[in-house]
């Protein structure tokens, strides 16, 4: 591992050691953090994989009884039917914080009043009333999913960054780290070294030349 | 962030969307990969939650990702009226084995 381009000083010595401390502290805590991240990030994927096969199983049964209600009466018909929904789902949307992650979080506002039928019973057939009420059963439900897999999404992305950190740590800045202090404490001692030897060369200089 | 208007909008193609119309959501079909990806990129801004039919999230792929990093707008993909091909999932096994490193999830369950 290289080490940092420096003069070899005290003053320097004594910077790269605050820096070290740093990093190893600073390392600590994005492992800590790491950890906390990949066991909350297993409990929502978790969820996430749930809901995901539960709606997509559900959604696609209402999505087929509508193509079948849709067969029995004219393309005309259907097309009034929902020309003017009776109902409007509204969320209260706002953002929660996981792991100083903003993720979105969702409430659902109901209207009160609304008709949920939108349309006349005399013109459609009744397997669009049933698309229709389990289409609106199953919209908590897409909801929740929607929130649980963005914040899956957020928190892998926050995941695989935070370890591009601790690796970064870990693999280079604290190598370099150290491997500098060493090279600026054997050059001290060299030096020290140095200047002993020479002082004793002097001194037995003086001491032939009286 | 501040609170958004609460919207909540389906894109895909006719089939499937028309019946989510009668629950109060808002509704835009289209049918091309010109109007899908227009159709995103604008209710990106006026809309909190956007479902989407799997073939419009291959359509939009390019805005779509642009806003994986971002809380709000929540982009999800849903099966059509002609079939699942399994990109949900898929996209949770990519984010497992995007924060993981291996796919823990799914291959317990294979065995």
């Amino acid at each position: 591992m290289a080490k940092l381009n420096v003069n070899p000083t005290r003053m320097e010595l004594r910077r790269l050691k605050t820096r070290l401390k740093t990093a190893v502290r600073g390392h600590k805590l994005l492992k800590d953090k790491s950890d906390e991240m990949v066991r909350r990030f297993m409990l929502y994927v978790r969820e996430n994989k749930r809901l995901r096969e539960e709606v997509e199983g559900e959604l696609q049964a209402a999505l087929k009884a509508f193509m079948l209600a849709r067969a029995t009466s004219s393309d005309a018909v259907i097309e009034e039917a929902f020309a003017m929904p009776g109902t409007r789902v509204r969320l209260s949307a706002s953002s929660k914080n996981i792991m100083s992650v903003e993720v979105p979080s969702f409430e659902i506002i109901k209207e009160e009043g609304g008709e949920m039928y939108p349309y006349s019973f005399a013109s459609v057939t009744s397997e669009l009333d049933g698309v229709v009420s389990s289409l609106s059963e199953l919209m908590p439900k897409l909801l929740k999913l929607a929130e649980v897999e963005k914040t899956c999404n957020m928190l892998a992305d926050e995941i695989e960054k935070n370890r591009r950190r601790v690796n970064a740590l870990e693999y280079v800045m604290i190598p370099q780290l150290e491997e500098t202090i060493k090279y600026i404490t054997m050059k001290l001692d060299e030096n020290e070294r140095g200047a002993t030897t020479r002082l004793m060369k002097v001194k037995s200089m003086l001491e032939q030349k009286d | 962030m501040s609170l958004r208007e609460g919207l909540i909008a389906v894109v895909g193609d006719k089939d499937s969307v028309l019946a989510f119309k009668a629950i109060g959501v808002d509704v835009f079909p289209v049918d091309s990969e010109e109007e899908a990806k227009e159709r995103v990129h604008m209710l990106a801004r006026t809309h909190s939650v956007i479902y989407v039919t799997e073939q419009v999230a291959i359509w939009a792929d390019m805005y779509i990702k642009r806003y994986k990093a971002r809380a709000y707008p929540v982009v999800v993909p849903i099966p059509s009226a002609s079939g699942n091909s399994g990109m949900g999932l898929a996209g949770i096994k990519a984010n497992v084995e995007k924060a993981i490193g291996a796919d823990i999830l799914f291959d317990r369950e294979d065995k």
